[in-house]
């Protein structure tokens, strides 16, 4: 029993409650919004030294004993996620008290921002498929009121499709967990997990985890489904669309890992093929929009797309080295995407636009955005010493060690895919003929790029320091490629 | 046409007068309920939302707010934070999260009644379901005028 785990996401809901309390008062709500992210920072710092010291840590909620009760489990990979969320959370928090409309933090924009928070938190913390669920729930009801406050005819047409989609998959979600129910009596995911063992992951249990990828697969933007996000993440402010970009679709893709890692890994025969060719064609299609795109917030969008493909693909590898890749993937493009969106809103600052053909010799008048940009840059598109290199090398190594030659190649191909958008956008915003007036260009953007400063220095230390980074990782993707020591700690020794 | 739609409300003004107090006392009676019998805060604040609601349609909006000064959205987060501090309390005496306690106690009037520490829970369930169905509806009615 550890009650610091439910402080990751009740510390931002009882923030955020508090906040609709002053919501016509936006200094402090702004300071407390602001001390509030930093407290979580240290919340979620301690919460990973504490499961590296000792191992799985396991809350039973109320005091009811797993299974029936709900339980909190953080194992090293939800640690990890917690603090990635606690960092983006922060730090683009700081980046919204720079850009935000006052009408929007009147409107609720801070208690919506940490509601977001909590259901992302819950989610990585969970330890109950039903609970999963709720969090999900909670994290997408605030995100719609993020995706469509402002309310522009773009934002509100986009929105719909937005919130149609979710909807759909929160509906698939609550079926095929009344499918799990039915087969397997349970939804605890470490007693789903003994079940699903003992049952031999067969016939109908292969449907429903099938279900399963199709629902979070929505949530993550893969491929037949990938559509709504390109679109919906134009319309938000830069802020709420690099929080978007950075965590939202992560939240999915880590629960596709939870349930493949935990729950179904028994049938890798016809799991795996599934997962590789799903990520391969995702990060194909992915690359080619992000190739075909001629505005800075859309290229982005298609990458995360792209990127959540390479992903799936390291799960589907299903090796130690592969999942730790998957890990160190997640991590990295937590890190740069949120970054480049953040880019994307300082130039769309300055020039007025997202558009890269009306925008131009951007490096003139803003060096340290541009520099800034081209190293974020290189490092999405896997060039060392930046951490894209390492999570994409270490996915490679891993793709030839279990033969799969061919997808490896659509991942290294990708990648040319990947380097020659960022190129695009370097060229068209940076270079050339300035196209913003004189006024525009003595725009000072110092307080805007503060905040990703620290990402910058996050996807260095990943790339120079991988070594004890991927041994860290291959921890966490060895704790979670041995579901026993997940089923035994919730099980067995999570009793108070 | 707005003078005809008063003069036909007098039904339904003899009748809100009478009903809203039987919901209204319902609403409690479901709140007290909760627990080991059907009922609860969630049941009980839609209980007393529609006795509120059923006001505002008999009366005017302006006499109602006059009669009910609340803020809605004030009342979500008091409620939100009441169910908070109720999961947070047993953690401050080392239990988990959200753990619940009963005991049996002699009141005065009431004699030997059951208290739970799940009835403050309720309580900031029941405020937000009322903040939250008046804020949705009044946004609602208020849009249309």
């Amino acid at each position: 029993m550890n009650n610091l785990l439910v402080l990751p996401f009740l510390i931002p809901f009882a923030v955020g409650a508090i906040l609709i309390l002053f919501s016509k008062r936006i200094g402090t709500q702004r300071f407390l919004s602001g001390l509030t992210a930093i407290i979580m920072l240290g919340v979620s710092i301690y919460l990973l030294t504490v499961v590296r010291a000792e191992g799985i840590v396991v809350l039973e909620v109320g005091s009811w004993s797993a299974p029936f009760g709900i339980v909190l489990v953080a194992d090293l990979f939800a640690a990890i996620m917690v603090l990635m969320s606690s960092i983006v959370g922060l730090l683009c928090l700081f980046f919204a008290f720079r850009t935000i409309a006052p009408e929007r933090e009147k409107f609720y924009f801070y208690p919506f921002y940490f509601f977001l928070l909590t259901g992302v938190n819950g989610a990585f913390l969970t330890g109950d498929i039903f609970n999963l669920f709720v969090f999900f729930e909670v994290m997408l009801i605030s995100s719609y009121v993020l995706i469509v406050m402002g309310g522009t005819d773009y934002q509100l047409r986009e929105s719909l499709k937005y919130v149609v989609m979710n909807i759909f998959a929160s509906i698939l979600f609550i079926a095929t967990m009344a499918f799990t129910y039915a087969v397997t009596g349970t939804l605890n995911m470490a007693h789903l997990a003994e079940r699903v063992a003992e049952l031999e992951q067969v016939g109908v249990l292969n449907v429903i985890a099938m279900f399963y990828f199709i629902v979070f697969g929505m949530k993550g933007a893969l491929f037949p489904l990938y559509f709504w996000l390109p679109r919906s993440y134009f319309g938000p402010p830069a802020a709420v669309a690099a929080l978007f970009g950075g965590l939202l679709t992560k939240v999915g893709i880590y629960a596709i890992i939870r349930t493949f890692t935990l729950i179904f890994p028994h049938n890798l025969d016809f799991t795996q093929p599934i997962l590789i060719w799903v990520g391969a064609i995702t990060i194909v299609i992915g690359g080619l929009g992000a190739v075909s795109n001629f505005d800075f917030k859309r290229i982005l969008s298609y990458h995360i797309v792209s990127q959540v493909g390479y992903m799936v693909i390291a799960l589907g590898l299903y090796t130690s080295l592969a999942i730790a890749a998957a890990i160190y993937y997640i991590v990295h493009n937590i890190i740069v995407k949120t970054a480049l969106f953040l880019y994307a809103g300082t130039a769309q600052r300055i020039t007025g636009t997202t558009d890269l053909k009306q925008m131009g010799g951007l490096l003139k008048t803003h060096p340290l955005l541009g520099w800034m940009f081209f190293i974020t840059g290189i490092a999405i598109a896997g060039i060392p010493p930046f951490s894209g290199f390492i999570s994409k090398l270490s996915l490679v190594i891993a793709g030839f060690e279990t033969g799969q030659y061919v997808v490896s190649g659509i991942a290294l191909a990708v990648g040319m895919l990947t380097l020659f958008s960022m190129i695009k956008i370097f060229m068209y915003v940076f270079w050339g003929e300035q196209k913003h007036t004189k006024a525009q260009g003595k725009i000072k953007v110092g307080d805007l790029l503060l905040p990703a400063i620290p990402l910058v220095i996050l996807t260095t230390v990943l790339g120079v320091a991988a070594q004890p980074i991927l041994s860290f990782f291959l921890e966490a993707s060895n704790q979670l490629l041995d579901p026993s020591i997940y089923i035994d700690s919730v099980l067995k020794g999570g009793g108070a | 046409m707005r003078k005809q739609a008063r003069a036909s409300n007098l039904m339904l003004h003899s009748i809100t007068r009478v009903v809203t107090f039987v919901l209204l006392a319902f609403s409690l009676y479901l709140f007290f309920a909760g627990h080991n019998n059907p009922g609860g805060g969630f049941i009980g604040g839609l209980m007393t939302a529609s006795a509120l609601l059923l006001m505002y349609l008999g009366f005017d909006m302006k006499s109602i707010k006059k009669a009910l000064p609340f803020n809605f959205t004030t009342m979500i987060a008091v409620g939100l934070l009441v169910a908070l501090f109720t999961g947070v309390s047993s953690m401050l005496f080392g239990y988990p999260f959200l753990s619940q306690f009963y005991e049996y106690v002699n009141l005065p009037v009431l004699g030997r009644t059951g208290l739970a520490t799940s009835l403050p829970f309720d309580l900031g369930i029941y405020l937000v379901v009322v903040g939250i169905a008046l804020t949705i509806i009044l946004a609602i009615a208020e849009d249309d005028s």
